[in-house]
Order: structure tokens, then sequence, then C-alpha cells
């Protein structure tokens, strides 16, 4: 990383030797990135704390470590733009732009929720803000994603869909028969894998032909691009070109991010399958966020004050969230079949 | 209005609904295996393609999990894709989308989106086409909470129900027995739909109610006159909807008649038939009910390649007649 | 232990009943002798008393459904016993039976092997639902009726063409051949295929119309019957009503009683019957009964029926005690109130359709009784007395016998009897 003295930079004087997203975004996107990269950690925590609590039902898969792969992938795109998520997808859906408080809602199963408290962590979505959901089906989003790229298409909507999915859903068929038929069709998809070493908890290379999740795109005649998914700017400028070729009608792109969770790969995870120092390594030395922090204060685009000021702002909005989550009414019992049927006059 | 009305195949008359839908609403798409300039297996979408050109009527790689899948976001997303298996078997490749996705997806998410897809599934034994290719396995997903399921019997009502489906705001699959796609019969040209949801009486009686499903409506209408003769009246009610099932009408009916035989070719054990005799058991038509509840469904095995194999692998006229008289002369 | 209240069998040919109604709840504390419910038996209403003090517990007799006699209503627990659920009912056969009411010894498979709970649901018998519900809305026991299906099992066809006198025949030994229908009878499909459909309705058939139709088939079919016809004239009766009606006492504003023709009629006969004996008989197959007082069933008729309370040895009662008794028995019949022993028996009867101006008919016997007097309207006819064509009130009488006891002469002979008190009524008043 560049030690130059911390100093004032605008985008438009000298754009040629910055990283991608500081050429590209104006300021105050770039400190709303960081607040949403936050929010998503808090929001984790936050649920994380409220589990342990008991007031948080079932279970839940915590993205904590891969906010900059969600975030930057989401960065370039617009609120109408689609996505497809997983079941790590808590980052995804607040990265494209979701309410926390209706996430929590949702976590905690109240009407208010997202899901009407039907979805839960595992389907958490917001469709008015593009999300169509995140998919407790490792490769369920691959197809659907393609779908929505098909109507984008056929109706000249101008909207690209972005598939989030796991390195361990590209083992499956849907990936295979995903990326062909987008490429075969030329649709505006973007597929992101959000390799973070483990499929649960069988490690890429036990798990996987080839060294790259992104050498598979030779086999679908698209480009493949690997990035480091916790560098904000790399994963924004991969998602940016991508998202432009999409637009430009000349079909799909597959990234790959690599990131890394620091939490287990569920909450009932005794993390077997990789070491402490592995975990302490990743942690201490490519945190994401403190990457990013570090890369705004060195470049001058926020003093140590207006951080502090976003991380205080962060923790008010999760504490409200919580609150509005915890005084939201319950379903009705007798609501129990609402939304399997839509309602027909 | 004044609408001719014309004899056509069971198949063409799925092919004239999916081209009224398509006039009608250019969101309407049709996606399957060799539906283009093939025309599709059994040649039900034709030459649309020559009307509608690849764009609407899109040749799918053999993919049927991606495709339903695609099926399933397009509809999301907003447009009204009507998806063809070539075969009701090969569901089971792309069960997770039809089951995990398109039907959850609209009560995972309380009820913000609809997954208006259509899917088509020609179904059925009787042309030789062994184990992989002649299923029937409509329970299947009548078991899945979220999909509609159902089973036009007659060129009449397949090219109504189509057309309902794909008004429908939810997933509607259609199985359709491919014995029937050359069956002729009474068509009104233009736009019309035939309610899902609603059994028909195709045929009135007082000794016993059958209800049957696709092919078998006509199998168990053809016994019903044999035995006409014999002085048994047999009441004939065509399911059309596995999906939800019209509980009323099938009550209503056990109710006058006493005695209920359910004919159905998919197997019988946890099939259509079970499902049927439960809920007459459950209702108020218990108490009307004058003899055990006979189910005439495909046999436990899958279906066998030999002709007389095959054909004794699912319910048969003869069959249907000697269960029907048994048990409205109480000998069963 | 918990004592099991049973639904009691209060009339002879009672093979189930109807609680009318329960005087307590589930839980109430009663005391042995309070009146725990009431049955509505083929003819009458029944007070059952509760047979232990205690608490009652686990009313499972429903109120309106057909119960077999001896199946459990109820519990009674003794204050502070403990309460573990519904006990097990106890065993059919330990309910004492009252076999000194036949001398025929029943088959034993037709006693209820089974104790349902709920009334009609015979658990033992095989039977199509519809059957069951059939059945209990007609009060007919599964178990009596014949199953056409595979392995006996009873269905729709089987109830509606279920005759109760097949069972009660052949319960009763009798060696009628009713194993299948009358000669010139139909099944009840045969008589509905008469009609179009919905020219009719059906009409369930009550306790009492099911009773009426058995008694009196096995009557008509086993009693061979024999007529005698006269007339009467009633115009000295008549005077002498009036007379007596118009000398009665008053007793705080009301005439201490008010005689009827038709309770003079009751007094004559059993005064003929008296001067009869031999008249005054009833039929087994091991010896006449000779009765040694008059009995007198009069037939009233109720709602849905008719019933015959017996004024007992009314040839000792006055006219006006007679005729106090009819009009408290009329009315009780008519509510249902009647006890067993007030309808049961009788060593004659007496029916009088006069008041509907019916100027002669012939009743059927019923037994016990040997005779039945059928009684038709007083009327102004021209009579001859002498040479001379004259006005009296006339009123014509039938008397049918049952021939196995009662002779064509001796009925003659009770008859003529009859008409003497009636011709001469002063004779009844000493």
């Amino acid at each position: 990383m560049a030690k130059e003295a911390a100093t004032t930079v605008t985008p438009e004087a000298d754009g040629g030797n910055l990283p991608f997203i500081y050429r590209q975004y104006p300021r105050e996107k770039l400190l709303d990135a960081l607040h949403k990269m936050h929010l998503i950690r808090k929001f984790e925590e936050g649920a994380e704390e409220s589990y342990m609590r008991g007031l948080i039902h079932g279970t839940m898969h915590l993205s904590i470590g891969q906010e900059a792969s969600a975030m930057g992938i989401c960065l370039p795109l617009a609120n109408d733009d689609q996505i497809t998520s997983t079941h790590r997808g808590h980052g995804h859906c607040i990265a494209k732009g979701a309410d926390v408080k209706r996430m929590f809602a949702e976590f905690f199963g109240k009407t208010t929720g997202y899901c009407a408290g039907r979805g839960g962590s595992m389907h958490i979505a917001d469709v008015t803000t593009g999300n169509l959901g995140a998919n407790g089906i490792v490769g369920g989003g691959l197809p659907i994603a393609v779908g929505a790229a098909l109507t984008a298409k056929r109706l000249k909507t101008g909207k690209v869909a972005v598939c989030f999915f796991g390195d361990g859903a590209n083992n499956e068929g849907a990936f295979h028969e995903a990326l062909n038929m987008a490429s075969v069709w030329k649709l505006p998809v973007v597929f992101v894998c959000e390799n973070n070493m483990y499929g649960m908890s069988t490690s890429t290379e036990r798990s996987t032909a080839v060294a790259n999740i992104a050498d598979r795109a030779a086999a679908y005649s698209m480009p493949g691009v690997i990035v480091d998914g916790n560098v904000l700017s790399d994963v924004a400028e991969a998602s940016h070109e991508a998202i432009e070729r999409a637009r430009r009608g000349e079909g799909p792109t597959l990234i790959e991010t690599k990131t890394y969770r620091y939490r287990g790969h569920s909450k009932s995870d005794r993390n077997r399958y990789r070491t402490k120092d592995e975990i302490d390594d990743w942690m201490s030395n490519r945190d994401p966020i403190v990457r990013y922090e570090a890369q705004l204060l060195e470049l001058g685009i926020a003093t140590p004050e207006e951080l502090e000021a976003i991380r205080t702002a962060v923790d008010e909005e999760i504490a409200a969230g919580i609150e509005f989550a915890k005084a939201s009414p319950a379903p009705e019992i007798a609501d129990l079949a609402e939304f399997v049927y839509t309602e027909q006059a | 209005m004044d609408t001719a009305v014309r004899e056509l195949s069971y198949s063409q008359a799925i092919q004239e609904a999916m081209a009224i839908a398509m006039e009608a609403d250019e969101r309407v798409i049709l996606m399957g295996e060799d539906i283009g300039v093939y025309g599709g297996a059994f040649q039900v979408t034709g030459d649309l393609i020559d009307r509608f050109g690849p764009d609407r009527v899109m040749d799918t790689p053999i993919s049927e999990l991606g495709g339903a899948g695609v099926a399933v976001g397009a509809a999301v997303t907003g447009l009204r894709p009507i998806f063809e298996f070539q075969f009701s078997d090969f569901a089971a490749l792309a069960m997770e989308q039809i089951v995990n996705q398109a039907a959850k997806m609209r009560y995972m998410l309380g009820g913000a989106v609809s997954v208006p897809v259509v899917m088509r599934f020609p179904a059925g034994s009787g042309t030789g086409a062994a184990a992989q290719h002649s299923q029937s396995i409509e329970a299947w997903l009548g078991h899945v909470p979220g999909l509609k399921v159902i089973q036009p019997a007659t060129p009449h009502d397949v090219k109504g129900m189509l057309l309902a489906a794909v008004a429908d705001p939810d997933p509607v699959m259609i199985f359709e027995h491919k014995l029937l796609y050359k069956m002729k019969g009474p068509v009104p040209e233009g736009h019309y739909t035939v309610p899902i949801g609603k059994a028909d009486v195709r045929r009135e009686g007082k000794d016993l109610t059958i209800v049957a499903t696709s092919i078998m409506v006509h199998k168990a209408l053809e016994a019903a006159e044999a035995l006409a003769a014999e002085g048994i009246d047999i009441e004939v009610i065509d399911l059309r909807t596995v999906r939800p099932m019209d509980r009323e009408t099938i009550i209503e009916s056990v109710k006058k008649t006493s005695r209920l035989m359910c004919v159905y070719e998919g197997v019988k054990t946890l099939g259509i038939g079970a499902e049927l005799s439960a809920m007459i058991a459950e209702s108020e038509a218990f108490d009307y009910l004058d003899a055990p509840i006979v189910r005439l469904g495909g046999s436990e095995t899958p279906i066998p390649y030999n002709p007389d194999l095959e054909k004794a692998a699912v319910p048969q006229v003869p069959g249907i007649i000697t269960a029907a008289r048994d048990l409205v002369k109480g000998v069963r | 232990m918990p004592v099991e209240v049973i639904l009691p069998k209060v009339d002879m040919d009672m093979a189930t009943g109807r609680i009318s109604k329960w005087f307590f709840d589930n839980d109430s504390v009663v005391k042995k002798g309070d009146v725990l419910f009431e049955i509505e038996t083929d003819k009458a209403a029944m007070e059952i008393d509760a047979p232990a003090s205690g608490i009652l517990r686990d009313i499972t007799g429903r109120e309106g459904v057909d119960i077999p006699v001896g199946a459990p209503v109820a519990w009674i627990y003794e204050e502070g016993e403990a309460y573990t659920g519904t006990p097990a009912p106890a065993e059919v056969a330990a309910i004492p039976t009252e076999s000194s009411e036949t001398t025929v010894a029943f088959p034993a498979s037709s006693t209820p092997e089974a104790l349902p709970l709920v009334a009609g649901s015979t658990a033992k018998v095989r039977a199509t639902p519809l059957a069951r519900r059939l059945a209990q809305d007609a009060g007919i026991d599964l178990a009596d009726v014949p199953g056409s299906g595979p392995k006996g099992r009873v269905s729709k066809s089987d109830v509606l063409s279920y005759r109760p006198l097949q069972s009660a025949a052949s319960d009763a030994g009798l060696t009628v051949a009713a194993s299948g229908p009358a000669p010139g009878a139909s099944s009840d499909d045969q008589v509905r295929k008469l009609f179009a459909e919905g020219s009719y309705e059906v009409i369930a058939h009550s306790n009492m119309r099911r009773t009426i139709a058995r008694r009196l088939v096995e009557a008509k079919s086993t009693v061979p019957h024999f007529y005698l016809t006269l007339d009467c004239n009633i115009d000295a009766l008549l005077r002498l009503r009036a007379e007596l009606n118009a000398s009665a006492p008053i007793v705080d504003g009301k005439a201490e009683y008010k005689l009827s023709v038709n309770d003079m009629v009751i007094k004559a006969y059993a005064m003929a019957l008296r001067a009869v004996p031999d008249g005054n008989v009833s039929w087994t197959d091991e010896g006449l009964l000779k009765h040694h007082h008059a009995d007198i069933g009069v037939a009233v008729s109720v709602p849905g029926g008719l019933i015959t309370p017996i004024v007992r040895s009314s040839e000792i009662k006055t006219l006006s005690a007679i005729s106090n008794e009819m009009k408290d028995l009329g009315a009780r019949a008519k509510e249902g109130k009647l006890k067993t022993d007030e309808y049961q028996g009788g060593t004659a009867a007496v029916s009088n359709l006069g008041m509907f101006g019916v100027r002669e008919f012939a009743a059927i016997v019923n037994p016990p009784h040997a005779t039945i007097l059928a009684v038709g309207a007083g009327e102004r006819r021209p009579i001859l007395v002498g040479d001379d064509v004259k006005a009296a009130t006339m009123m014509t009488v039938t008397l049918s016998t049952d021939h196995r006891a009662v002779d064509g002469a001796l009925g003659a002979a009770l008859l003529g009897a009859f008409r003497s008190y009636i011709e001469r009524p002063m004779l009844m008043l000493v």
C-alpha cells in the first residue's frame, strides 16, 4: 500500500494513480460505503448477540469479514438492478440498500420484517431495493438470476442481475447450467463467487478441480476475474466492468472474490477444519473494514473523528433496529397460510 | 358473444391457447427443449416459432434444472414463461427449482413476490417408452404447498385451463397425458378460461361416484356407460385439479351416491386416491358411506416396456367395470 | 370403585332407551334415590334414581340418543375417591336381565355383546357408516339387522329393509315363516320404486311406531281372529248417564265426576267378563290363564300412535271411579307420563272410535288379551219394535276374539252379556 502523506484528494484532480473507487465515486458515496460495511458487521454482531440471548430462532450464517465483497459488488449497482443472494446473505441485503430495522424484525420473526416473519435469516430479501432473496439451497439462486436477466433483456429494462454464490455452489449442476445458458443467450448477468475457502468444512482444494473458481469461466466463454475480496476498490472495479459489459449486451462475467469468514459456517460450527492461526491472520492483517478506513484516512477523505462519528451512528442505528424488532407485532397464528398463494379477488 | 366451436386435438388446443396468450401479452414466452424448429417432442408447440420467433419460443439446452430455474427467475421479475418439460419424468432433474424455489418463494419472502410460471409435463404410460418416460408424477408435485397442479382431460379443458394458468399469479403445473394429445374434441375459438380448482361432473349418477383424473376420466366414462346397461348408475367426476382439490364437489357427490372409487394412473400407494379417500373419511360425507372406498391406481412397479405388462400396470376399462360393479352390488 | 350408573331396562321388550333429560350435571353431588334422569321408552317416561350417593362424573349417556340397555351412562364416585378417568364399563353379562318377564329363552346371539358408550355404534357389528347413521336415527340396534355384504356387513339397504318382526319373532322362538318378507310384501326399495323420486318424503320411524308395527304384525299373524257384531240400544244408557251426571256432587265448584259413554262401556264389558268368566282369559302354549279380575285396556290415541292404559279390576269399580281413573290415565298417556305397569298386561280391551262417527269396525286383539271390543258411534236409527218402526239410539259393537282361547259361542255369550248391561244399565249400579 502507498505510504504517502494524507492529502485531500479530489477524483477530478489526480485520478490516474488512485484506486478505482476514488476516481469513480464522490466522497459521500465512499463514506456511505464505509457506513454500510460497518452496518453489515454490527448488524451481524447484533444478530449474533440476540441469537445467543435466545431472542432469535433457528440458525444464521454470518459473513463477518466479507463486507468488502458484498459492498464492492453492490457499489456500482443502481437501485433497480437485481441480485440473488445466498444463505450468507445479510451483507448483500444491506449493501443493496435494505433497512436494518426491518431485517432485525425479520430475524425476530415479526410482521414488520421483510418477509413478514416467514423467511428469517436464510431468506432475507428486500425486493424494493432489488434483492430477490437469500436462498437456503446452495446454487438455488443461480438459474433465478439468469431468469431475471432474461426478463431484463426481453423487456429491455436495462437492468443487470447479479448472482451471489459461494465456492460450494460452483460444484452444483445449477452453476454450470446457469452459466452456460447465460452465455449462450448473452444475458445481462454477473456471477459473483464469494470464495471464502470452505464449503461448510470442506476446503476448495479438496472439493474443486480447478485452482480458481474463475477458471471455470473459460468453459462458458465469459471473462473470469479474480479479485481480493477484502479490498473494496478492487471488488468494485471488477463489478463495475462486468456490469458495464452486461449493460452493453455483451453477456455475463464470472467474478471470484477471495475472502474469508471469521465466524463458523453457522451457529453450530466448532471450527475443526481450520486453525486459529489462520483465522487470526485474516482478522489481524486483512480485515476489509480496517483496510478501507486506513485508506480513507491515508487519502484524506475522512478524519478520525468522522470515522468515529460513522461508527457511533451505526451503533445507534443497530440499537434502534433491535428495539424496533422487539416492539413489532408477531404474526397471528391464524395467518399461517397467508402468502402460500397470491390472494386473488 | 358468438364463438365458433371446432373439433381440435388436445395438442392443437394447447398450441392454440399458447398462441392466444402470446398474442395477448408480450411477456408470455415459451421455453423448453426442442420446442423451436423441431416443434416439441410431441409437436405441441409445432410451428409457433414461425409466428413468434426464437426469442419467444426458446429452445433451452438440455438443462432441466437450469431451464426451470431460469423460467422461475423470469417469472419473478416480470415475464410469464410457459416451460415445457420434454417428459414429465425429467422433472426429477428440476425438483429443486420447482419445489424449493417456485413453490416457496412467495411464502419465504412474505408475499413480496409472485411466481407466475407455467410448467407443462407430458405424462403417462401407453407409448412403450418404459420406466423413465412414462410416469405420472402429479401427486409428487401435488404434495407441495405453493404449487397448483392440474390435469385437464379434454381439448376444451386443456385450452381453458392453460389460459387460466397463464393468467394465474402462482406457479401452475399442467400434466398432459401423452395419449390424449391426439384426442379430438370441441374447442371454442378465442380466449376463454376453465377455472383451476374446480372439478367437473362429467356424468351424473346415483349409485357410485368415480373420481378420475386425466385419461382415466375417459376410461371411467366408458365403464359407466357399460354399467348403465346393467342398471348401475355411475357419477363420474373429472378431478381436473390435484391442488387445490375441489373438496365440495366430491363431498356432495359422495353424500349423494354413498360410494367412492378413485381411478388414477399414478402409483396407487400414497397417491391421489389416498388423498381423496382420506378427505372423504374426514368430511361429513363419511356418515354417508355405504361401502368401502376403492382405489384403482397404477401398480407398485415402474412402468414396464412389454405392451401387455404396460397395460396391466395402470387401470383399464374392464377392471374399472368389475370393480365398480362389485362395489355397487356389495361384493367388495 | 365408582358406582356405575346404567341405562336400566324398564320395559318388557326394551333393547334401547333414550335419556330425555338429565337432572344433574357432571360433578354434581347426588344422594342415593335422587332422580338422576328420565328415560323415554317406547311408550312412557321413566324416572331413574341414583344407585348410590356421591359425586356424579363421566356422564356418557347423551340425551336424545338410543342407548342399549345395560350400557353405563355415568359413574358415581364417593367423596374423596380418586378420579382416574372414565372407568371401564362392567361386563354386560353382569347386568341382571328380567328373565322372569318372559318364559322364552332368548338366543345368546341376540343379546348385545358389545357395550357401546355411544348409542347405535354397536362396535362389533360390521356396518357401513351410512348404515350406522340410519340405524341410529331409526332407533334400530344394528346387531339385529342381518347384513348382506361380505362377512355380514350391514349396508344402507339392509337397514332400510329391516323388519323388526324378523328378529322379534325369531327371538321369541316363534315358528312363523318370517325369515323373509311376508307374501306380497315388498322390499323398501321396491316400494319406493313405485313412486317418482321427489314425490314423497321419508319420515323416520319413532320407537312407538316401530313397536306398534311389530306388535300388530305379530298379533294379526299369530292370533286367529274371530269377529262377532251386534247392535245395542243405548237410549236407557244415555238417560241414566244424564241423570247420574246431573246429580254429581259439587266439590270446590266442580262436579265430582262426569261419566262418558265410554266409561259405561268399560264397566259393562268388565261386568260381562265377570258374568262369562271363560272369556276373561289369556292364551299361553302351556295353558289358558283364567283371570280373576277384568283389567280393561282402553285404547287412547296419542301423538304419533296409540297406547292402552289399563283400568284394573273394572268389574268392581264404580262408574265414577272408572271415569276419573280414565281421565287421569288418558291425560298422562298424552303426555308420555304413564308408568310401565299402567299400560302393560290387561285381560281384555276396548277401542272406541264412536267419537269420530265410525259406525262399526273390527279391532286387532292385542295379546295377552283374548278379546277386544270395538265400539262404534251411537246414532239414531229406525228399529222395529214389534211391527212398528221406531227411532232409537243404536250403537254397533264388534267383538274380536282370539279363537284359540275364545270360541264363537263363548264370544256370543260374552257379547250378549255386554248388551244386557248396556241396555239395562241400572244393573251396573248394583
